[in-house]
C-alpha cells in the first residue's frame, strides 16, 4: 500500500499558506487586504507566505491600481490547484487510515 | 492566525471553514428578513388605506401619464419610499449587529459581491416596471415586483446562505400566480414581501442564530 503521507505537500504545512490556497480555490481573484482580513495576519507575515507560494508557482500575482493606491490581486494557478487537491486527498486518506 | 502545523482533521476543518467564509456572506441575519417583512406589511397596510379612502390605481396611472402629480400619487410614492428605506435600514442594522457579534467584517468582498448580484436583477426589474407604468400598464406591477425580486434572491443565493433560494422560488411562484388575480396585486405583494420574509427570517433565525 502506498504511504498516504507521500501526497502531503511540504508547502502546505503552514496554516497560513494552506489558508491562502483555500481562499483562492473558491475565489477567482482576491486582493491583499481581503486576504489579510480573512486570515487575521500581519502584512509582513502574509507577504512572506505569498512570495513563497508564488515562487512555487502555485499563485499568480497581478499588480494594479485603484486611483493612486496599489491594488495587488492574487489568483491560483493550474499547478496550485493540482497541488492543493493532492494535498487534500492525502489528508483525507490519512483520516480514513486512522479510522 | 497562529502559524502552526495541523493534524489532518483540524486542517480539513480549517479549510472547509475558510472556503465557506471567504466565498459567501454568512452574516446575513434572519432577523433582517423579519424586519423587512414587518416594514412591508406596514407599508402595504398604509397604501391600502390611502387607496380605499382616496381613489384607485387608475388615478395613479393617469397622473403618471399626464405628469400632474396630485396628492394621492405623491402619497403613494412617499409610502413606497419610506417602506423601502425603513426595510433596508432595519435589515442592514440587524445584519451589521450579527457581523459585529461574530467579529466578521460587514463590507468585504463577499458582501460587495452579494450586493452587486442582488442589485442588478432588482434594478432591471425596477426599470422594467417604470417602463410598464409609462405605457399605462399597472396590472403587472405586483407580479413583476415579486418575480424580479425572486430571481434576484435565487441569483444571490450563490453568494450568501444558500437557503435564501427557497425564498426566491416562493416569490417567483407567488408572482406567477398573481398574474391571474389582477386587482389583488397589493395583497400578493404583502404576502410576498411581508409574510414570506417573516416566515423565512424566523426559520433562518431558528436554524442558525438561536443559542
Amino acid at each position: 500500500m502506498k504511504n498516504p503521507i507521500n501526497g502531503l505537500n511540504k508547502v502546505f504545512e503552514s496554516r497560513i499558506r494552506l489558508g491562502v490556497m483555500s481562499i483562492l480555490m473558491v475565489n477567482e481573484e482576491i486582493n491583499f487586504n481581503d486576504l489579510k482580513q480573512m486570515l487575521e495576519v500581519t502584512d509582513g507575515n502574509l507577504a512572506t507566505h505569498l512570495v513563497n507560494l508564488e515562487d512555487n508557482g502555485f499563485i499568480k500575482v497581478k499588480k494594479g491600481f485603484i486611483g493612486r493606491k496599489t491594488n495587488t490581486t492574487y489568483s491560483i494557478t493550474k499547478a496550485g490547484e493540482k497541488a492543493f487537491n493532492e494535498h487534500i486527498t492525502a489528508l483525507e486518506n490519512m483520516i480514513k487510515g486512522v479510522k | 492566525m497562529e502559524d502552526k502545523n495541523l493534524q489532518p482533521t483540524e486542517a480539513l476543518k480549517d479549510i472547509r471553514q475558510i472556503m465557506e467564509r471567504s466565498s459567501r456572506f454568512i452574516s446575513l441575519s434572519g432577523l433582517s428578513g423579519v424586519a423587512a417583512g414587518v416594514c412591508a406589511l406596514g407599508g402595504a397596510w398604509i397604501a391600502n388605506g390611502i387607496i380605499e379612502k382616496e381613489g384607485h390605481a387608475g388615478y395613479f396611472i393617469d397622473s403618471l401619464r399626464t405628469g400632474v402629480y396630485d396628492s394621492f400619487t405623491l402619497k403613494l410614492f412617499a409610502v413606497a419610499a419610506v417602506t423601502f428605506t425603513a426595510a433596508f435600514i432595519s435589515a442592514f442594522y440587524l445584519t451589521w449587529r450579527k457581523a459585529k457579534k461574530s467579529s466578521l467584517p460587514v463590507w468585504d468582498h463577499t458582501s460587495k459581491r452579494l450586493f452587486w448580484n442582488m442589485i442588478i436583477p432588482m434594478t432591471a426589474g425596477g426599470l422594467f416596471i417604470l417602463g410598464m407604468l409609462y405605457y399605462g400598464e399597472w396590472r403587472f406591477v405586483g407580479p413583476a415586483c415579486l418575480i424580479f425580486y425572486g430571481m434576484a434572491l435565487v441569483n444571490a443565493s450563490k453568494y450568501t446562505l444558500s437557503d435564501i433560494r427557497y425564498l426566491g422560488y416562493c416569490e417567483i411562484m407567488l408572482g406567477l400566480i398573481s398574474i391571474y388575480f389582477i386587482g389583488y396585486g397589493l395583497y400578493f405583494w404583502a404576502a410576498g414581501f411581508g409574510a414570506l420574509h417573516i416566515v423565512y427570517g424566523t426559520v433562518m433565525w431558528f436554524k442558525y442564530e438561536r443559542k
